[in-house]
């Protein structure tokens, strides 16, 4: 196994073959890949050496330190968080090396065609058809929710290849290239005034069979990888203390006495310790995860972000007053990245009261902690045995 | 940076904890010791302290103590809390002994440390870290005056007592008199502690004495409501997926399966804040933060666990053979106990700087 001193080593030879100062940032990025030293966790020859995956802060920190680029992971986070996870456990070998490798290095964005407009929650009901036509299939069908499609190179996209069997069964999983001529990407703007979301429409889309990912009818379960990833990827980031959205409200309380009212004192306290609990069971998660033990945390740790989300941008809202009428921008924009701390509280009170929907809605992620961590029994299903075709809709 | 996770010794010594209290500590052999005259279990603190030497687990080695850390204690608090043990763990074992570590008393300690002497500490159970507490008068070297609500006072041997002159005295059982009140929770009973002129030796100044003993008190009370909280939900689940209605385990019903999973959450995070607690009492830092967190949020989950494990227990969760209604009466309790989650909250403001308008 490589281990932390093993890395370092490693880290400086690349340093010294590609002096940043002297080499471009995406020849540098190239080249850690190709050291092993992009995701030390992942297999040699795909940009990891198979190390402990904490061992990736021996590397981030010796490159940071010497002022090395980064992949601005936040440019590409369904690729980095989703996409790669899902490719590296079902891609062929020869998916694996054409895709990760400009996937991590950000030359290719990802995004997620998923979601429909009639498969939400209920996501295997999708209707979005694939056609087997020789070597290709061809693929028809609206998705939705999709953000980062007008800058996505590529897409995982999830496709009602068997209408004839059960819906978990018939459903099959493609890497869709999103310059093909039949996919449009139309801006969905949103509440908070912008818009990172799209609507994709597919018509036509001929997918070559080598950009299937996993066996015909087995997409479902190759999404499974997706998801799960997605709902670390939301709910698990390491903050300091006040580090999240408490963070922004608490300063305006310190700075702004005038504000201060004691009914919403009352309930900043409360939230301020509610966030820091909440920000200790992410990190206890974290600690369990660098000792290999598994835990169960991470199940409820975007419960908890969203529902905290909405209540602490809520109360800075009112705690504004007067301000608190105003709105910083409504113009429509396509925004790069998402932030959700960002720009104004109405922006954040707006844009949070998607975190409970995003990723798996609250309630459904509340079923999955019963069924899965408490073990309590499923609801009766009168799904799970009928063909798609003929399933109420 | 603070260490969350239990170590392999903090399992082998829950493991050993757990053992003991499931031969020794069956619900219904407390729900009928409670209502008897000796509602305490003596035979099984005496198998906690002294048969397995868990009392002095605070008290350095060259004390007389084990030189343990409040991370050990605290998962024993965690045990106790579960099975509502009815020993005085938490008032000889931390508060007493906290008490006479900031006195520095090498003689009580060791005392209290072999598990043979029990001693409480003379506040009101209600009080919190650095609030104003009673004193007693001294007059002429002896000590006058009535003290109530004083937990586990009926088992102790030696009581320590706050005077008027800011001093902490050390009164034996026998020179007090010690009358039990009817307390909300029935097992961590309550007494009145009366003394017409009881001689007592000082062992310290009261103030950092009682504002230390709280102080830890309160933290690692947090344990003992994580083992509470985590009892009535682990219990509730059990007996949701046996209990059937409409043809069906009521444990399928989605508006009953999202209630359980948020109280789920809720134990995950108090885990969280209640080892961060015990971890920042072990190593001194930023500890007066961690307590009061863990206070402010953990009465709150231990209350609403019960409370949901009574509702979702219908009918039987309402009646005095089943032990719900022990930790109900527990977790209430102890959201009064060393401070409420308000008066943490108040404590709060003032150490994190969200000052009151």
């Amino acid at each position: 196994m490589t281990d932390a001193e093993e890395l370092r080593r490693r880290t400086r030879e690349l340093l010294a073959a590609h002096p940043p100062a002297d080499t471009g940032r995406l020849d540098f990025l190239r080249a850690r890949f190709d050291a092993g030293l992009a995701w030390v966790h992942y297999p040699e020859g795909l940009g990891g050496l198979n190390a402990p995956r904490h061992l990736q802060a021996v590397v981030d920190a010796e490159l940071e330190a010497a002022g090395a680029p980064d992949n601005d992971s936040r440019r590409n986070g369904i690729g980095l968080g989703m996409a790669a996870p899902t490719i590296l456990k079902y891609g062929t070998e020869e998916q694996k090396q054409r895709y990760l490798r400009p996937l991590w290095t950000g030359e290719e964005v990802w995004c997620q065609l998923f979601s429909e407009p009639g498969a939400g929650s209920d996501l295997a009901a999708l209707g979005t058809r694939a056609v087997r036509e020789g070597d290709e299939w061809v693929v028809n069908g609206q998705k939705v929710w999709t953000s980062g499609a007008h800058n996505a190179r590529w897409a995982i996209l999830i496709a009602r290849t068997d209408p004839s069997v059960p819906k978990h069964a018939g459903i099959t999983y493609f890497l869709c290239d999103m310059t093909d001529p039949g996919v449009e990407v139309r801006p969905l703007r949103q509440i908070t005034g912008e818009a990172e979301f799209n609507e994709v429409f597919l018509t036509d889309v001929r997918i070559p069979d080598s950009r299937r990912l996993g066996e015909v009818g087995n997409g479902w379960r190759v999404a499974q990888t997706t998801l799960n990833n997605e709902r670390v990827a939301i709910g698990g980031m390491r903050l300091p203390r006040e580090g999240g959205m408490i963070g922004p409200v608490a300063k305006t309380w310190r700075e702004r006495p005038e504000l201060r009212t004691h009914e919403l004192h009352q309930r900043l306290l409360k939230l301020w310790v509610e966030a820091e609990v909440s920000r200790l069971t992410a990190e206890r998660l974290r600690q369990q995860l660098v000792a290999g033990q598994p835990g169960y945390e991470g199940s409820g740790m975007k419960l908890a972000f969203a529902r905290l989300n909405q209540e602490i941008s809520g109360l800075e809202v009112e705690l504004r007053g007067e301000e608190g009428l105003l709105y910083d921008d409504w113009t429509m924009r396509r925004p790069e990245l998402v932030d959700f701390t960002g720009r104004d509280a109405g922006y954040r009170y707006l844009r949070s009261k998607g975190n409970s929907i995003e990723g798996g809605t609250s309630e459904v992620l509340l079923n999955i902690v019963a069924e899965r961590v408490l073990g309590l029994p499923a609801e009766p299903r009168t799904d799970k045995d009928v063909a798609w075709k003929d399933l109420a809709r | 940076m603070t260490d969350l996770l239990y170590s392999e010794e903090e399992e082998a010594l829950r493991a050993a904890v757990r053992d003991l209290l499931t031969d020794h500590c069956a619900s219904a052999h407390v729900i009928a010791r409670v209502e008897s005259d000796t509602p305490h279990d003596l035979a099984l603190w005496k198998s906690l302290a002294e048969g397995m030497g868990l009392a002095g687990l605070l008290v350095p080695e060259e004390q007389g103590g084990q030189g343990a850390s409040a991370r050990e204690v605290a998962v024993i608090l965690e045990e106790l809390g579960r099975a509502v043990a009815p020993v005085p763990y938490l008032t000889s074992a931390v508060v007493a002994t906290e008490a006479l570590l900031a006195c520095g008393d090498e003689e009580l300690l060791g005392q209290l440390a072999s598990g043979r002497t029990i001693g409480a500490l003379a506040v009101g159970l209600h009080a919190a870290p650095g609030a104003p507490f009673r004193a007693v008068r001294l007059d002429d070297g002896l000590l006058h005056g009535e003290l109530t609500g004083i937990a586990d006072a009926a088992v102790a041997d030696v009581l320590l007592v706050p005077a008027d002159d800011g001093g902490l005295y050390a009164v034996t059982a026998d020179a007090a008199t010690v009358t039990a009140q009817t307390a909300l929770d029935l097992t961590r009973p309550l007494a009145t502690v009366r003394l017409d002129g009881a001689p007592g030796r000082r062992v310290g100044d009261a103030e950092p004495a009682v504002r230390r003993a709280l102080g830890a008190a309160a933290g690692l009370l947090a344990s003992e409501q994580l083992g509470v909280a985590d009892w009535a939900l682990t219990e509730t689940v059990r007996y949701l997926k046996e209990r059937k209605q409409f043809n069906r385990p009521v444990g399928g019903f989605q508006a009953l399966k999202h209630r359980l999973a948020q109280l789920w959450l809720e134990v995950v995070n108090l885990r969280a804040a209640a080892r961060a607690a015990a971890d920042a009492l072990a190593s001194g830092e930023d500890a007066d933060v961690a307590v009061a967190l863990a206070q402010a949020y953990a009465a709150p989950v231990a209350v609403h666990a019960t409370e949901e494990a009574l509702q979702l227990h219908g009918g039987i969760g309402m009646t005095w053979e089943h032990p719900i209604h022990l930790y109900l009466k527990r977790a209430k309790a102890d959201s009064i106990a060393y401070g409420t989650a308000g008066a943490h909250r108040e404590a709060l403001a003032e150490l994190v700087d969200l000052q009151a308008p």
